[in-house]
């Protein structure tokens, strides 16, 4: 490889910000037709680096050399013009506009008097689609694709030119298995063309599949390039965090308590139906399934955000409906959602106004807010959950993913909760911050609280459930104990297969 | 081209922009006219901007709750013929009652619309805007309101007399801003405001009733118009019916000029009233100047705009940014 010139290469890119060294002396290259992985937790510099990278910040010192010709980035369109394509993670596409429009955007093929060519926009998209192998074509409008398809959408742009170096900023992150093994093949055929990939993954499984080097980043820092054939996770996850991460299964088997919720027959509409199951005290249900399985809808009927049609809901043994989000935290039920800055945080606020928000009626001295009371509580759990933040004045959205998670988290076990609902905990967080959540998810339950974990990530279901309920489609498929549970059986369950015993 | 950055002196300037502009506008006019800070004239300047600080008080709220209030403007003018026409129809000491809970039902109306039936309040406040000055017409007839004995009624305390020295319109301002500053910034309910404008879908996952809170917001915005109609009303003695028309653009300029941001979530009520005596400084000394009265109006905007570019510009620490 040391013979071939790098398709991209960095040299000891600097950037600072007022206060911080956001990137300190990264050097990185990738070669034509190879993968290089990118890593490092949140806030490690991944993306200051892609932003040097499209000319969106310009660094204070270093270079970017693409085909030994150094180049000064200015843009995202004059990185595109370099042959330098983006694939970002939230997707940019004007949802009222066809495939094709949306491919060609800024640059449509023209005919006389400034007409578009319809033709050939259209036959050139649908070429390049045929190369996604995907199953709509270019006339359809984005609005009505699936995000899975969308993410499709915006990896064809890349193809529209002769890309010397592509950069997939988590690209897997809303694409089902299905979906995956597609963009894997795609990547494959851009490598077989020699295109450089940058690929940007919190998930080690994919980096292990597919990427040929690894390099990762902390706190800025270059620490180093692994061949991927010759290492492994736990190398890689100590270069990271600096530390060992524990993945092992739950083998803690402590005492339950009573049953602290059932429900039985529970259905709303098309989007969940006949789900029957109950939580105890001091257990962590683990609730496993593809995206769209109904289990977010689950938490949500749980706390009050929808109207079940039909079945029941019995709190410690008694049977009740819960009519809003207000009705289910009065009756102790908690629910951390999956979406951290949509749902669960408001980010122009401070962290001590997120973390007391629901309870903001009861912490009164006479009419007003008791703001001393509030403080305490915000110390309490910044103290306990081991939040990095300068103090509670620091707005939320200035919090790195982890640190915001575990205000969340805090504010709903500053409620002390019965029942604790956690949707995705560790979706877009670093692999330090998510061991972490991860023990506290755990020690939650052996101080009596009933958990239920929803997780699509399938060693996390493993590592914090003592039972795993699988689901397909809408129903519970199996119900798993922690003993009986296997990567395979599991995943059959979620794929709707069901073995002949069942249980 | 190469966008400049902003830090130091810089950005100093821009963070604090409307404060520097406004230094500069005083050493302006105060150069032009010596008259500009004799305490008549602040206290005048002050005295005028009462009517359209008390509504700016009350749209603070509604714009925190990340939504407008265009009628306003429209809804004062409502206030302002009720209470007159009530007033030797039922006596003042009625009227006053009844203009307020008649105002406060238009509130309840739009709160109704833009909370429970979650309707964009730019279109029903926009609406509210010609209905409710369809409303007034159809009351008085299209006449001009005046009361009969305009020099025998106590009604005039409220826009003409004076207490401890200070008129009476500044004190109800004062006395608004102060209580309404307090439930913003120190209750529940005030944090709740900036809880639904800041993100309303966190804002329901955390038990917050959504609704509710921005019905409240539009009741303390009529709440506040009432009390603006009253002061015109006792100021005057006579209105025409057209009397706040345009008034919900210079409330609403007000507010942005304090820093409140449209997208809701952020604002106090200490910078919009700053906000509304900029507004009002500025167009004093634009008069006392000799300009015509008319040239108000491209000056206030222009300030206005330029205002909300330093703003951004301080936010993104650039002046300009051609590429996103």
């Amino acid at each position: 490889m040391s013979s071939q010139t790098p398709a991209l290469r960095l040299e000891g890119i600097v950037k600072t910000f007022p206060g911080v060294r956001a990137l300190d002396n990264v050097s990185f290259d990738v070669m034509p037709g190879e993968v290089h992985a990118l890593m490092g937790e949140n806030g490690a510099g991944k993306s200051t680096l892609m932003k040097v990278l499209g000319g969106i910040y310009q660094p204070d010192e270093g270079r970017i050399v693409v085909n030994e010709q150094p180049v000064v980035m200015t843009s995202p369109l004059q990185a595109k013009s370099k042959g330098i394509m983006f694939i970002h993670q939230e997707l940019s596409l004007a949802e009222e506009l066809s495939v094709a429009e949306n491919i060609y955007l800024g640059e449509l093929p023209k005919k006389s008097f400034g007409r578009v060519d319809w033709q050939k926009l259209y036959s050139e998209t649908n070429e390049i689609l045929g190369r996604l192998k995907v199953g709509f074509d270019a006339k359809t409008k984005v609005g009505d694709l699936s995000i899975a398809n969308q993410q499709m959408v915006e990896i064809a742009r890349a193809l529209t030119v002769e890309a010397k170096a592509v950069i997939f900023d988590e690209p897997t992150a809303s694409l089902t298995d299905a979906e995956k093994v597609v963009l894997f093949d795609v990547i494959g055929d851009l490598k077989t063309h020699g295109v450089g990939i940058i690929y940007i993954s919190h998930r080690m499984e994919e980096i292990f599949r597919i990427t040929d080097r690894i390099s990762v980043l902390r706190d800025g820092q270059y620490r180093g390039t692994l061949e991927t054939p010759e290492t492994d996770e736990e190398e890689v996850t100590q270069l990271m965090i600096g530390r060992k991460l524990d993945l092992s299964r739950n083998v803690s088997h402590h005492e339950l308590g009573d049953v602290a919720l059932e429900v039985r027959g529970l259905e709303c509409g098309k989007l969940f139906h006949n789900v029957s199951f109950s939580v105890c005290r001091g257990e962590v249900v683990g609730f496993y399934g593809l995206v769209g399985a109904g289990r977010t809808e689950i938490a949500e009927t749980l706390f009050g955000l929808r109207d079940p049609t039909a079945g029941q809901i019995l709190l410690d043994g008694q049977e009740t409906t819960i009519h809003s989000p207000a009705d289910a935290i009065e009756k102790g039920i908690s629910l951390v959602p999956e979406d951290r800055k949509g749902q669960g945080l408001v980010l122009g606020m401070n962290c001590r106004d997120n973390m007391t928000l629901p309870q903001v009626n009861d912490l009164k001295a006479g009419p007003f807010v008791a703001e001393g009371a509030e403080i305490a509580i915000f110390d309490q759990y910044r103290d306990r959950l081991d939040i990095r933040t300068p103090g509670w004045k620091q707005l939320v959205g200035n919090l790195s993913g982890g640190n915001q998670q575990k205000i969340v988290i805090g504010k709903w076990l500053s409620m002390h909760p019965n029942i604790l609902i956690v949707d995705e905990p560790t979706r877009g967080i670093d692999v330090g911050s998510k061991s972490e959540i991860h023990n506290l998810i755990r020690e939650l339950a052996s101080q009596g609280y009933a958990v239920i974990v929803i997780s699509s990530e399938m060693p996390e279901v493993l590592h914090v459930s003592d039972r795993i309920i699988a689901m397909f489609n809408g129903e519970i498929i199996r119900t798993f104990t922690s003993d009986e549970v296997t990567e395979d059986n599991l995943i059959q369950a979620i794929s709707g297969i069901i073995p002949e015993k069942v249980a | 081209m190469r966008p400049f950055n902003l830090s130091g002196i810089g950005g100093f300037l821009a963070k604090q922009g409307i404060l520097v502009a406004f230094a500069l506008f005083i050493i302006g006019f105060t150069i032009a006219n010596e008259r500009f800070l004799a305490p008549d004239n602040i206290m005048g300047v002050v005295r005028s901007s009462a009517i359209l600080g008390v509504m700016a008080l009350g749209v603070t709220f509604v714009v925190i709750s990340g939504n407008l209030d265009l009628s306003v403007g429209s809804m004062m003018s409502f206030a302002t013929i009720v209470v007159l026409d009530l007033h030797d129809q039922i006596g003042p000491a009625l009227a006053i009652p009844s203009m307020y809970a008649m105002v406060l039902c238009l509130g309840a109306f739009i709160g109704f619309l833009v909370g429970y039936l979650k309707l964009n309040s730019l279109i029903v406040t926009l609406g509210m805007l010609s209905a409710i000055h369809g409303l007034t017409l159809t009351y008085s007839g299209g006449k001009n309101m005046d009361i009969a004995d305009k020099e025998g009624t106590w009604f005039s305390m409220f826009g003409q007399s004076d207490a401890l020295g200070i008129p009476i319109p500044i004190l109800l301002f004062a006395l608004v801003a102060s209580v309404l500053g307090i439930v913003l910034a120190k209750t529940p309910f005030g944090r709740k405001v900036y809880a639904v404008g800041g993100n309303g879908t966190a804002a329901t996952f955390s038990g917050i009733q959504r609704a509710r809170v921005v019905f409240t917001c539009y009741l303390m915005s009529a709440f506040c118009v009432a009390t603006a109609g009253l002061i015109q009303a006792s100021r005057s003695l006579g209105s025409q019916n057209t009397v706040g028309q345009g008034l919900e653009l210079e409330v609403l300029a007000a507010v942005i000029l304090g820093g409140a941001s449209l997208l809701g979530g952020s604002g106090t009520i200490f910078k919009t009233v700053i906000g509304v005596l900029i507004l009002g400084f500025i167009q004093n000394g634009l008069l006392l100047v000799g300009l015509q009265f008319y040239v108000q109006y491209v000056v206030t905007w222009i300030i206005i705009i330029l205002a909300v570019w330093l703003d951004v510009a301080a936010k993104r620490g650039k002046l300009w940014s051609p590429i996103a």
